[in-house]
């Protein structure tokens, strides 16, 4: 049976020193080693309720379940490890992600085209909303691919604008987090359980 | 007012370099290449300029350029003299770098296929300012193909400010504007766009500023830079991607320090005034302090000790701290419109608080 990947907050000291005590703890959600669903035989998918973790600052620090996926038997297939970091100059979270195969060999950009669902390479090319580009990792200093934030916030906007409550309540993180990642997710064929995003 | 940024824009830094001892296949070893290389320039662009000196005597194969210093692989997308005011704490002139013309290193640094991926990183941080300076990216996407090459062009022929200035003004990504800035502005500058929100006076009151902030720290004091620590691997530079919300107060210069210190509020948790007149004020101010995070153990760790800011160089100057943050931002910023600011911090010495 499958297991739950949950992803998990990583702590990042700005400082490679050690720093002293933060107030705002800066890091990163992470979810690592994982096989996307173009791979995966989904005979049950099982979905657990999110977890919602008291957010006493302002980034993001929450544990979120997605329904995971079982490992097929394909020996070539890519694993990824996929971060959400929050972009302090476009104030919106942004994908990170890198792919390797089973002996740690790491693929490129396109053998990560093609491992995509098809209808993303697509929009990789369409849209000037969504492309890839592949940057230097904000804490790892190591290259990694990232989803380029530049439209987040107009599609984001979109999302939310058709609900009434949210206009005037406005929207909890985890919402927005959940909301934002089954667009993201699309991307690289990530899927979220419809049963989550009904979650009150 | 234009002098100071015709100085940062012609700005260069005389390099010497060595083809890597692996790809040197004739004797008598090649002699280094020497070359001025424009501070806001990026080595990738030097290629063309450097690769004919070398490559009579280089192994057969394609060429995958990258640069090293001292051993540690440069990141080609952070301008030239921003590495090296970072690496070179002690200016070394020339400046001995190791170029190499095989086996990148895909692991540590990201692709480079020459000008193009400069290019491409560049107009990417141009899109990044306007988004911070006004909340998109429009006016750098709805650039026009012919502005785009000649904003492109005067920025690789780094001798050409007037025509950055020409393109780069129809961005509107403005000036920042405060009584403290005004006085050194020329008529010529005041009628440009300023950046944020201003009250009827045109006096700035809020507004984010693109900052690119580079800070590696040391324990103890040291009086010449000879003896910094050399930095030999990027994990010991806090790379720090964040805007500098300026919030104008009447009366008061926001200066490069307050500017440095917002950037790093766990290493200067109280609000310290650095003017001589507001000491006055230091009890008032006092109130201020935020009580709801503040421990016994908190308070005894930071009592007297701030780290403590011993360097602060911008496009190869130390300027005083007390500078208006205005100025430097509006005459020391890169053509991307991002101000890089490269810091060296000496840590607290932290007293551990006894248990009473």
């Amino acid at each position: 049976m499958s297991a739950f990947p949950p992803w998990s907050w990583v702590p990042c000291p700005k400082q490679p020193w050690g720093a002293s005590a933060s107030h705002d703890v800066e890091g990163y959600l992470s979810l690592e080693n994982i096989i996307l669903s173009c791979y995966a035989q989904e005979e049950h998918d099982e979905i657990s309720c999110p977890q919602k973790e008291e957010t006493s600052c302002s980034e993001k620090e929450e544990l979120i379940d997605i329904a995971t996926l079982v490992q097929s038997n394909c020996s070539k297939v890519p694993y990824y490890d996929l971060h959400i970091i929050y972009s302090a100059s476009y104030r919106v979270p942004v994908l990170f992600f890198r792919a390797y195969y089973s002996d740690g060999e790491p693929l490129g950009f396109n053998a990560i085209e093609k491992d995509l669902p098809a209808h993303s390479a697509k929009a990789l090319l369409d849209s000037k909303w969504t492309f890839i580009t592949q940057e230097e990792h904000p804490y790892l200093n190591r290259p990694w691919f990232k989803l380029h934030p530049c439209g987040t916030s107009e599609w984001m906007k979109l999302l939310f604008h058709v609900d009434v409550s949210v206009a005037k309540n406005g929207v909890t993180i985890e919402l927005y987090l959940l909301s934002w990642l089954s667009v993201v997710g699309q991307v690289v064929g990530l899927r979220i359980p419809l049963e989550m995003l009904n979650q009150p | 007012m234009m002098e100071a940024r015709k100085y940062v824009w012609e700005g260069a830094i005389p390099l010497q370099i060595h083809l890597h001892e692996s790809e040197v296949t004739t004797l008598p070893p090649p002699l280094p290449a020497l070359i001025l290389a424009p501070r806001i320039g990026y080595l990738p662009l030097l290629v063309p300029h450097i690769k004919p000196h070398f490559s009579s005597t280089l192994p057969p194969g394609i060429d995958t350029v990258w640069f090293d210093y001292k051993g540690l692989p440069l990141k080609w997308y952070i301008p030239t003299g921003i590495l090296f005011d970072l690496l070179c704490a002690e200016p070394e002139r020339p400046w001995n770098l190791t170029v190499h013309f095989r086996g990148y290193p895909g692991n540590i640094l990201i692709p480079c296929e020459g000008e193009d991926s400069v290019k491409w990183s560049f107009i990417n941080s141009l899109k990044e300012a306007a988004y911070i300076i006004n909340g998109n990216c429009k006016s750098v996407m709805n650039m026009s193909q012919p502005d785009q090459v000649e904003l492109w062009r005067s920025v690789i022929n780094a001798g050409n400010l007037e025509a950055y200035i020409r393109v780069s003004s129809k961005l509107k990504l403005g000036t920042v504007g405060d009584e403290y800035a005004a006085d050194l502005y020329s008529s010529s500058l005041n009628s440009r766009q300023s950046i944020g929100d201003t009250d009827s006076t045109g006096q700035v009151k809020t507004g984010r500023v693109p900052i690119r902030l580079y800070v590696w720290s040391v324990n103890e004091d040291f009086d010449d830079l000879e003896d910094a620590p050399q930095i030999d691997s990027w994990d010991k530079i806090s790379y720090i991607n964040r805007p500098v919300e300026i919030h104008g107060e009447e009366g008061k210069c926001f200066t490069l320090l307050d500017a440095v210190k917002s950037l790093l509020p766990e290493y200067f948790p109280y609000k310290s005034l650095n003017n001589e007149e507001s000491s006055r004020e230091e009890d008032k101010d006092e109130e201020k302090v935020p009580s709801e995070n503040l421990s016994e153990h908190v308070e005894s760790c930071y009592s007297s000790d701030d780290a403590e800011v011993k360097l602060v160089r911008i496009q190869g100057i130390e300027p005083k701290l007390e500078i208006p943050f205005s100025w430097v931002v509006n005459n020391l910023v890169n053509p991307e419109h991002f101000l890089h600011l490269c810091v060296c911090l000496k840590l607290p010495q932290v007293k551990i608080p006894s248990d009473t």
